[in-house]
């Protein structure tokens, strides 16, 4: 596989490091609630075809990718660097109960 | 030495003046320059060179290629003996040994070919069902014989002595394989400017064409373009180099054999190499593989491929017999008969279509070559060397056979059952292979990703034909690559552009009427699967192909099939009632050919397996005696003996001579990163699960941070050296997945603080300053420094520069002690490092290494990485008072969930055996006491040591409940693999100093 660091160029996939699933947005570090917590650590879609995830260009800027790719073929649809594509979440609405 | 008996005087295109002696299982024999390993054995009259797998069976040479499934020999002798190795594929030269293999006492008499009488026993699924059920445990009394009477070759147990590289390579255009249509592709490619890598897996540019009559007109439109290819600058052209993987996004592994052609390699040259190549475009041009027809003991040595025959005698100049049957369904087994005839070989060619072709058949005539049409081989006589083929009238509707003939005398059978594409590298690519009945094979179908397709392997057979598919497929892959666009054209003149005149009529199988012998039909002859096992599985109930392959073995062999898998598959077809189409096939993976482990290790082997760390005082060390330790990737000091002191001796009194007087170690392996920015606290604030808003600078604090499952992550000190700049140290084990989380952290959840993070980890020495006369030493050492506890409390911070060097000092205890780290950079660290120990001999400083290190902070209850194992809760480790309730923080949510919370997991304890001299184990099972000693037990002990302080034994562990359930009470450690048990009291995990007086004071 080939990836396309926005900062280094094409580049062989062994230079980076995959996470994971880049389609769950983190809630926000005020939200105490468990089940949007448990959904964003535990629930990930695996999907066969597209799918985002983020991959770290370890040997080269360190940079975090978000990185399109499809499962099956492989192909690569597009690159972006994390900081450019992640969104920040809402504050959370007030919460009864959760964590102290 | 004898004389090779089969060669023909100046035939072929090997060297006669360049002769090569050579030993086949110890006896001598002469061959030439240019000659396999095989054509040497035929040149002298050699064709039975090994025994079958399972039945060990008497085998011959039956190709002249990679595809050979019989003629596996051992190669070379001593710590370079190679099992398994082709003897069609082995270059000889000069001073060549090679043994046949899978036979004892020898190849002429093996006492396991008594196996051959029991076959019925060792038909497909013998295993699945000698050896599950009742008899499961008989395994256990056969296995020893099994292993001794199958298997391969045996592997030298010496170290590989040769060297081996990996290297990366980029083209515009690959080109796989050199026949007519490779070099075609080249040519076109390379015109047009593209940067081609022709490769090709034989010495010798030309594939099929090598074949060809030494003489024929193809002669000359090969040097014509193999002498434009050489002369063009972007066109590299490698030999000896298979293809045998295609990837990903354009990536190709080859394997170029560099030396394997020499006794051994010359000094500094590796014997393999291999090669990924990121391609624009591919041009497979991999040509196709004759398959042979099963019919009664058509695994004899003397039987080959038609077209193995005709390479031997037009490329090596060997006759393979003095007199042939040809036994065809098609063509092309015409051409070899026509050139074994003009060898001097009596030929008689039986054709299992009901009429022969009409030109070929007058060539035939008037080259008095007798073609029997209509008929069929049904079965070879003789055993070591065929000596007669019975023909019988064969229908190939209904594939069985009549009565036998006639039973021509012979000493060679040649065999053609058509040809198969070598669809493998698209295959790879997930393009599932397509059946065309017209020449029932398997095409590669249209063409996956950056490949384009010419020659045999799209069934284009003719010469001139394959070359013209080849420069197209060339022209169009180098624009395709971003080259120009090329008017220039091919010249075709010297290549034949003869096809098929009769279509090829399938025959599968050669089923042997009533009247006529039955006698074992192979399919593949490496692992010895025959029709009868074929036909077995499916009256066993296998449908499917791959379940066929797995329960039959067919085409899981070295070869992995190249000669056997559509044979198999088109009998599964047949005994199904299904079309070839419906059945499918198997899919190709890589390799196509065997590759060895040391070429995919390449460079990457002992020191080299991974890179080495060491730390600015490596050189240090070692010069002052130290015994060294790998801790991951790093070496770090082990000890440092005085007087012929082993390593308990030398940990025991090292860690005595810290907590008495003081001792200094290396602890540069810690985890360095800076924190800077105006966000710094609070991102710390939310990775830690303690407060750090109020941190002073001038300041450090032990944090803990969680992963978002609410587990323990890591832990270390973070000093505040000013508003915005945090210098944060890890685990030395978890330096670089906390650096790589910290960077998700910031890069991908949190994009609106305002913080940087740089690891530092190598940039910095650290040394560890421990013991009751540290202050005294370092106050020496630093004298800008007020090191008084009222001005350089616990957790202190300060920087200062020693003779223009920058130091930082922190006042944190690892051993609980009065004890200091200093960190300088590494360049320097050296000159501090000796500044401190030259003072220090005066304060009676030691030098303790990791072993010391870690007796210390067992005594203290310090928790490190064994403890830290990814499934212990913040609570489990004691610390359930540490994380703020004021904010929320990574797993601060997560931590909440029951299972982590509950009471009764196993907690940190320590661990006293009650007898004091008795040792405890790390990773013994705590079981109750007194028992049982089974199951899981209540935890497990996950640190041990000698407790100089404590005159004992101690250890750390988990146990369920922990201090609160089993505090002062016994316990059992276990170590079942060993029998051992240890009677233990559990205790507070916190031996020495447990209010901290001493560091503190």
């Amino acid at each position: 596989m080939r990836i396309t660091c926005p900062c280094c160029g094409e580049r062989d996939y062994g230079e980076f490091a995959i996470y994971g699933d880049a389609s769950r947005q983190r809630p926000h570090m005020d939200d105490t609630d468990f089940e949007t917590w448990y959904d964003y650590v535990y629930t990930r879609p695996n999907p066969k075809g597209r799918h985002v995830e983020f991959w770290q260009h370890i040997q080269g800027c360190r940079q975090w990718l978000v990185v399109e790719r499809d499962t099956v073929t492989h192909e690569v649809y597009g690159v972006s660097l994390a900081r450019d594509v992640v969104t920040l979440p809402e504050p959370p609405k007030a919460q009864a109960g959760g964590a102290e | 030495m004898m004389a090779q008996s089969c060669r023909i005087p100046n035939g072929g295109r090997v060297a006669h003046d360049a002769p090569a002696s050579f030993t086949f299982d110890g006896k001598s024999y002469q061959g030439l320059k240019g000659d396999t390993l095989a054509s040497a054995l035929l040149a002298n009259g050699v064709h039975l060179v090994g025994r079958s797998f399972k039945y060990h069976r008497p085998r011959g040479i039956f190709a002249a290629g990679a595809e050979e499934p019989n003629a596996l020999v051992g190669l070379r002798e001593g710590a370079r003996a190679e099992p398994n190795s082709l003897a069609t594929t082995i270059e000889l030269y000069d001073g060549l040994i090679a043994k046949s293999q899978n036979n004892w006492p020898s190849l002429q008499f093996d006492v396991s070919e008594v196996n051959n009488l029991f076959q019925r026993f060792f038909s497909a699924g013998f295993y699945y069902k000698t050896f599950i059920g009742p008899f499961e445990k008989s395994w256990m009394w056969y296995e020893h014989i099994i292993r001794k009477a199958a298997g391969m070759g045996e592997a030298s147990t010496e170290p590989d002595p040769d060297h081996y590289e990996k290297v990366y390579k980029f083209c515009d255009v690959l080109v796989v394989g050199s026949g007519p249509a490779g070099l075609a592709a080249a040519l076109a490619a390379g015109r047009a400017g593209a940067r081609v890598l022709l490769a090709e897996q034989d010495t010798e540019l030309g594939g099929s064409l090598l074949s060809a009559p030494k003489g024929s007109s193809s002669d000359q439109w090969l040097s014509a373009t193999i002498g434009e290819l050489e002369k063009l600058q972007n066109v590299e052209i490698m030999t000896r180099t298979f293809t045998w993987g295609a990837y990903d996004h354009g990536n190709y592994t080859l394997l170029e054999k560099v030396a394997d052609h020499k006794p051994q390699p010359d000094e500094h040259e590796v014997r393999q190499r291999s090669i990924v190549v990121q391609t624009g475009r591919v041009v497979v041009a991999t040509g196709a593989l004759e398959r042979p027809i099963p019919f009664g003991n058509n695994d004899r040595p003397g039987i080959m491929l038609a077209g193995a025959a005709r390479t031997y005698v037009n490329r090596y100049g060997v006759l393979p017999g003095k007199t042939a049957v040809v036994f065809t369904n098609n063509d092309s087994a015409y051409e070899a008969a026509l050139d074994l005839k003009s060898a001097g070989i009596d030929v008689t060619i039986v054709d299992a279509r009901a009429k022969a072709p009409d030109e070929l058949s007058t060539a035939c005539a008037s080259a008095s070559i007798e073609v029997m049409s209509g008929h069929a081989v049904v079965g070879a006589n003789g055993r070591m060397r065929v000596t007669s083929a019975d023909v019988a009238r064969f229908d190939t509707k209904s594939g069985v056979s009549g009565d036998v003939v006639r039973q021509i005398p012979c000493d060679l059978i040649c065999v053609s059952g058509g040809w198969n594409p070598v669809v493998h590298l698209s295959s790879q690519r997930g393009r599932k292979p397509e059946f065309d009945a017209t020449l029932a094979a398997f095409l590669p179908g249209e063409a996956p990703d950056n490949q384009h397709h010419a020659g045999a392997m799209v069934g284009t057979f003719s010469d001139a034909a394959a070359a013209s598919s080849g420069f197209e497929a060339g022209a169009e892959a180098a624009q395709e690559a971003g080259a120009s666009k090329s008017s220039s054209t091919l010249s075709t003149e010297g290549l034949s552009d003869a096809g098929w005149e009769m279509p090829l009529v399938p025959v599968w199988d050669v089923k042997p009427g009533e009247q006529v012998k039955k006698r074992k039909r192979f399919v593949d002859f490496q692992h010895d699967v025959g029709v009868s096992d074929v036909e077995l599985a499916h009256t066993e109930g296998y449908v499917s192909v791959e379940h066929l392959k797995r329960y039959t073995t067919l085409g899981m062999a070295a070869d992995q099939g190249k000669t056997s898998n559509i044979t198999g598959l088109a009998l599964m077809a047949e005994l199904t009632g299904k079309t070839i189409p419906e059945t499918g096939t198997t899919t190709f993976r890589p390799p196509y050919n065997p590759v060895s482990f040391g070429a995919i290790s390449g460079q990457e082997t002992g020191l080299h397996f991974r890179p080495l760390r060491r730390t600015p005082l490596h050189e240090w060390n070692l010069k002052n005696g130290a015994e060294m330790i790998n801790v991951g990737a790093w070496q770090r000091a082990w000890y440092y003996p005085k007087g012929g002191e082993d390593v308990n001796a030398a940990y025991i009194r090292e860690t005595e001579e810290v907590r008495k007087t003081c001792g200094m170690v290396d602890v540069t392996t810690l985890g360095k990163i800076e924190v800077q920015g105006p966000d710094a606290a609070e991102f710390l604030n939310r990775v830690y699960v303690n407060g750090w808003k109020l941190l002073k600078p001038g300041r450090a604090r032990y944090g803990v941070m969680l992963r978002d499952d609410g587990l323990v992550f890591d832990d270390g000190t973070t000093s505040r050296l000013s508003d915005t700049h945090y210098f944060m140290t890890t685990t030395t084990a978890e330096a670089g997945p906390v650096m790589a989380h910290l960077e998700w952290l910031l890069q991908c959840c949190w994009t609106d603080l305002k913080v940087h993070v740089t690891s530092v980890t190598d940039q910095y020495a650290g040394i560890a300053v421990a013991g009751p006369n540290s202050r005294a030493l370092l106050q020496e050492v630093f004298a800008d420094i007020d090191f008084s506890n009222e001005e350089f409390p616990f957790m202190g911070v300060r920087e200062t520069e020693y003779q223009g060097m920058p130091v930082r000092v922190f006042r944190i205890s690892f051993s609980g002690e009065l004890a200091y780290e200093v960190a300088t950079p590494s360049g320097f660290g050296e000159a501090i490092w000796q500044a401190i120990y030259d003072a220090g001999q005066s304060h009676g400083l030691c030098l303790y290494g990791t072993e010391a290190l870690g007796a210390l902070r067992i005594e203290k209850g310090h928790f490190a990485g064994n403890e830290i194992d990814g499934r212990t809760s913040i609570e489990d480790l004691g610390l359930a008072k540490m994380p703020s309730t004021k904010k929320q923080f990574v797993g601060s949510v997560m931590r909440q969930r029951e299972g982590i919370q509950d009471e009764n997991r196993p907690r940190y304890v320590g661990l006293e055996p009650v007898n004091p001299e008795e040792r405890l184990r790390g990773g013994a099972l705590i079981h109750p006491h007194n028992g049982p000693h089974a199951g899981h037990g209540l935890g497990h002990v996950s640190s041990t040591t000698y407790s100089p302080a404590l005159g004992r034994f101690i250890g750390l562990g988990f146990v369920e409940g922990g201090l609160d359930r089993y505090e002062g009470q016994l316990v059992d450690a276990c170590y079942p693999l060993k029998g051992w048990v240890v009677t233990c009291k559990v205790v507070s995990p916190h031996f020495y100093d447990p209010k901290g007086e001493k560091q503190n004071g």
